[in-house]
């Protein structure tokens, strides 16, 4: 056997490169069913409430409520922010799990020169090229349907991946403190169907009594909805997106930082 | 490795070799209220193969995350390669081979691409890991199953490939947590032969085993833990001499009351021990001792002669056999 290898000494940065290829493999295994699945479903989403239901929804004169757009227009973007967010979800809740607690390819890679913070910042960066694959996906099934207009709309795709990001951070420091899979299941149904149906992607949030819409406008998708919306239509109300952008941004700051500690603690105990 | 050495010197100024390459005092490790290591000393010297002999839950495996700069220490002192794995985990790591208990590969992944993308953590070259990769395949005698998924394969071939992975980036120390558990005696045997060839070509070896076989064949120095303690250290050989008898006479009697039968035996060897269903009678000629308690008249159901081993060292010294 050769004696000539040496691994070479860590750099203080650089470690978080070191995954591209073990990253990429994984990728290799999944992106094409997903890019299939993630061209499917808003078509057929679009086709039946947008263009089915629409047909109704118009016919009733319901476009000053909408702000005086169509059924489509109104609920596709919103499509976008919640399909961006389901997928945040799948990536950031099992496969984290599966790392710690099933497969543990994270203990192995904790017994390497990577840092829990590393193999955090890794994860988050595969995560992110899923949700920008499903953001832009799903954009050229807007510009398809006719509903995108340029040139605002292209920036309605790194909306709909913070809009992701938002989600996949505070995920991935439950799933890393998490004990049993249980609290996923739990957590998807008292937690992403709620915000699903009233985050404002299918009717104004102001339709919702007070509380309610109070409680719609504290959740993360609500903003990423009416950002992703604005930019995709064309419309944005500028200082309104700043706002949804910082609100988003803070949920992506503070749940990496929930990540960071619950995968220290969980990893290195 | 001699020739390599002389080299280093002409060429400059070298690293003082570090021939301690764990140096453990006091060593401590609770979780909450439970304590898993209760003051460990411990020193691996460079080139040794040194074992931790104990059963389940002695602490071996809460050492072990220790010395591989995975887990802080609780308490007292602890050198890996001369370094605090506190405050140079990373440094300490590109080492380090581990090969751990659950065997953590990427089952998503084909045999070889666990190698590749493994070896890149170490910051390894693609060109170097596909070299270092083929050749620890060949090793591991895995080269035709290199394109296959890793969840086919037996529980030995995945054992076989965690070995090579921890053996990707040449590590000058190789820790390996319960290697052959599990595995049927063909694929212990292999996997013996291949540290052996390790220990060989110089590589330091650390391993924990609840085998005592294990320990014998392979160890050159080990430590007996129990409940987190050291109760003994040596060699296997000179384990045995200092805590057993030459021979051990195992007698079977069809009785519930094996205790009985023991206290007439005593007389026959330097120390009697009850197990539920046999009696143990050290002493330096097994075979007069099976012959003596024929003549006394007793019917053991089965009898046999064997060398001390280190299960009964460590009878001796915890009361408990290492299976409990």
């Amino acid at each position: 056997m050769s004696t000539a290898t040496a691994s070479r000494p860590p750099a203080p940065t650089g470690l978080v490169w070191r995954q591209f290829d073990h990253w990429r493999a994984r990728w290799r295994r999944t992106w094409r069913g997903s890019a299939i699945t993630n061209f499917v479903l808003p078509v057929l989403y679009l086709l039946a409430m947008g263009v089915g239901l629409g047909a109704y929804v118009d016919s009733g004169g319901a476009r000053a409520s909408l702000g005086g757009t169509d059924y489509l227009d109104f609920i596709a973007p919103g499509l976008l922010a919640t399909a961006v967010m389901q997928n945040a979800v799948g990536a950031s809740t099992w496969p984290v799990m599966g790392a710690i607690k099933w497969d543990k390819t994270y203990h192995a890679m904790i017994a390497t020169p990577l840092r829990t913070r590393d193999i955090l910042i890794g994860n988050l960066g595969l995560i992110a090229a899923r949700l920008t694959l499903t953001a832009a996906v799903f954009w050229v099934v807007l510009v398809i349907f006719g509903v995108a207009v340029l040139p605002w709309a292209v920036l309605a795709v790194p909306a709909g991946v913070l809009v992701g990001l938002a989600h996949s951070t505070p995920l991935f420091a439950f799933a890393a403190w998490l004990e049993r899979e249980t609290g996923f299941m739990l957590f998807y149904r008292i937690g992403v169907v709620p915000m699903f149906l009233f985050s404002g992607a299918f009717f104004p949030v102001s339709q919702l009594p007070d509380p309610l819409e109070w409680l719609a406008q504290v959740m993360p998708l609500y903003h990423g909805v009416e950002l992703v919306r604005g930019l995709t239509l064309g419309t944005p109300d500028l200082l309104a997106d700043l706002g949804h952008v910082a609100y988003l941004a803070l949920w992506c700051g503070v749940g990496f930082l929930l990540a960071d500690r619950a995968l220290a603690r969980r990893l290195g105990g | 490795m001699g020739a390599q050495s002389v080299e280093q010197a002409a060429a400059g100024p070298v690293e003082a070799p570090v021939e301690a390459l764990v140096e453990a005092r006091n060593l401590r490790k609770s979780y909450g209220a439970l304590e898993a290591v209760r003051g460990i000393d411990v020193t691996v010297r460079r080139g040794e193969a040194f074992g931790f002999l104990g059963p389940n839950g002695a602490g071996k495996s809460s050492t072990m995350r220790m010395i591989a700069a995975v887990s802080p220490a609780s308490g007292g002192s602890l050198r890996v390669l001369g370094m605090d794995p506190g405050a140079e985990g990373p440094a300490i790591r590109s080492r380090l081979g581990v090969c751990p208990q659950d065997n953590t590969l990427d089952s998503e992944l084909t045999v070889r691409e666990n190698l590749l993308v493994y070896g890149r953590f170490f910051g390894l070259s693609r060109a170097e890991v596909a070299r270092r990769a083929d050749e620890l395949l060949r090793f591991v005698q895995l080269t035709d199953k290199a394109g296959s998924r890793v969840d086919d394969l037996s529980g030995g071939l995945k054992r076989r490939l965690t070995v090579a992975r921890s053996l990707i980036n040449n590590p000058e120390l190789l820790i390996l947590d319960e290697p052959t558990t599990g595995l049927d005696p063909q694929a212990r045997h292999l996997l013996w032969d291949r540290l052996f060839r390790l220990k060989q070509q110089g590589t330091t070896l650390l391993l924990t085993t609840h085998y005592m076989d294990e320990a014998e064949q392979l160890c050159d120095r080990l430590v007996i833990i129990d409940e987190g303690v050291i109760v003994a250290e040596g060699s296997p050989a000179q384990l045995i001499r200092d805590h057993s008898s030459r021979e051990v006479c195992e007698l079977r009697f069809g009785v519930d009351d094996h205790a009985g039968v023991a206290a007439r035996l005593h007389h026959l060897g330097e120390r009697v021990e009850v197990l539920p269903d046999r009696v143990l009678v050290y002493a330096e000629d097994g075979e007069a001792v099976a012959a003596a308690v024929h003549e006394m008249g007793l019917s053991a159901r089965s009898t046999l002669v064997r060398r001390s081993t280190l299960e009964d060292v460590f009878l001796r010294l915890t009361g408990r056999s290492l299976a409990d």
